[in-house]
């Protein structure tokens, strides 16, 4: 079962494009607000995740996320 | 921090547009000249952006039943289907539903909207899994949240998804309830209702298909892309909407399934609405005999489709994957859909201008949708307003 760092590295992965601007990730970046994702690249993320860990990630988890650690926790808790 | 913070952006695109005197959202239809023409915005105006698909607003017959429901049985129900609000009219519109689609229960809202939201949020409920097409409508997304039951998106209308998904499930497909749509409302898509049915089938689940956009359009008594795609059997629920091909305004769900009967009352967009106004019931009963007695109407509707199609295309314009009575323009840039779409209107084409979110990708629409009332002058008048469409900025529009 993957754990917290691996889906902690696998967001960061997918989510270079959007660290511009010599921004670098941390667990503490905000999607939305900080990372400018839009409702459909926040999906995206989810599929790319779905994809890569051969899951499901129910909407039901999504108002409980703005961080990328929230979202690797939730993913954790799904997981485990 | 204030309650009105989060509309700031719904907020600013509407200062950006009265700026530039551009009313996209809520255009105002002043007069009615036709089902197909009308003064909207001040504009005479071919209408290309209703969903009148098969033309019945206007229908003598549809009319004449409605003005004779007011005088019979008055303005409204005032009531709840619970309560006062069930007339003999509802459930003899509610057998004649079940009689077209060959089902034996069905079910009468009061809005397409009440019937696809009370399905998908009442069917399955904590502890139950929905999944569903990612384009799926508003009120389908709704529902779901609603429901209380974990909520799996699919790619949109990719079976193999689909099945991935339910596989991971397991064993509890047997409380899952799948839902997609028979035509896709923004591009006119179908959905691969026989792949979709076929993955039903072997890894389990109900399947919920809502049929608002393609009543009386495919099939060959027109109940739609289930039954065009002979899959009919596999499709547990299917949910639709009077306010389309059958020109009022209202929603249905039909099924085999006995314990619709009792799903009704558990049902809070059912119970807890007044039940829709004898008119309503009236015309809709006609439109739903009248779309049966005249198939040469799917004909004319299929016709036009084409042909807007086939000029939108010629022209360059990059238009849905296939044909389908709604024929949408797919621009990348924001701004100049705007432009267009005001272009248009003032050459004498009204029709949907879609942004995201409401557009399925970034990208933005002109959405139009065709009627079998259309006459082929008409549609080739929507082409000619499109030709003469140049890039431009929205300071240059009209």
């Amino acid at each position: 079962m993957p754990d917290y760092n691996d889906f902690l590295s696998r967001i960061y992965e997918i989510l270079k494009p959007f660290a511009k601007h010599g921004r670098i990730l941390n667990e503490q970046s905000e999607l939305v607000t900080e990372l400018g994702l839009t409702s459909l690249q926040v999906m995206e993320l989810i599929e790319q995740i779905e994809d890569h860990f051969d899951i499901s990630v129910p909407l039901n988890i999504l108002p409980d996320i703005r961080t990328i650690r929230d979202l690797a926790l939730q993913l954790e808790k799904l997981t485990n | 921090m204030s309650l009105f913070d989060k509309f700031k952006p719904i907020v600013d695109i509407r200062a950006e547009l009265a700026k530039l005197g551009v009313m996209p959202f809520g255009a105002v239809t002043e007069k009615l000249l036709s089902s197909t023409e009308a003064i909207v915005n001040g504009h005479k105006v071919i209408l290309a952006g209703t969903n009148n698909y098969l033309g019945l607003t206007f229908d003598p017959q549809c009319i004449a039943a409605a003005k004779q429901a007011v005088e019979e049985q008055g303005t409204g129900t005032t009531g709840s289907r619970m309560a006062n609000g069930t007339f003999a009219e509802h459930i003899k519109l509610e057998q004649e539903l079940a009689a077209f689609f060959d089902r034996r229960h069905a079910i009468v809202f009061s809005t397409g909207y009440a019937a696809t939201m009370g399905m998908a949020s009442t069917l399955a409920g904590p502890g139950d899994v929905i999944v569903l097409d990612a384009d799926s409508h508003a009120s389908i997304y709704d529902g779901v949240r609603m429901s209380g039951a974990e909520v799996i998106r699919f790619r949109h209308s990719d079976a193999g998804d689909l099945e991935k998904r339910l596989r991971r499930l397991g064993e509890r497909t047997a409380n899952t309830l799948i839902i997609v749509e028979g035509i896709y409302s923004m591009l006119g898509d179908p959905a691969p209702l026989a792949d979709i049915a076929a993955v039903k089938r072997e890894c389990g689940g109900m399947l919920l298909v809502d049929e608002a956009h393609s009543l009386g359009m495919l099939g060959a008594h027109g109940r739609g892309v289930a039954e065009a795609a002979g899959v009919e059997a596999d499709v547990d629920f299917v949910v639709g909407t009077f306010s389309k091909s059958l020109g009022a305004i209202g929603g249905y769900c039909v099924s085999n399934h006995p314990e619709l009967e009792a799903i009704r009352f558990g049902i809070r967009s059912y119970i807890f609405t007044a039940s829709p106004s004898p008119s309503v019931i009236a015309s809709t009963r006609v439109a739903l005999r009248l779309m049966q007695e005249r198939p040469e109407l799917r004909e004319h509707l299929w016709n036009n489709a084409q042909r807007l199609y086939d000029g939108l295309e010629q022209l360059g314009f990059q238009v849905s994957p296939q044909v389908s009575p709604v024929v949408a323009v797919t621009i990348k840039d924001r701004n100049q859909a705007i432009a267009w779409w005001n272009q248009l209107l003032q050459r004498g084409a009204y029709v949907n201008l879609v942004m995201p979110p409401a557009s399925p990708t970034s990208d933005s629409l002109l959405r139009c949708s065709v009627s079998a009332a259309h006459t082929t002058e008409q549609i080739d008048r929507i082409i000619d307003a499109f030709a003469t469409l140049q890039p431009t900025s929205m300071a240059a529009a009209d």
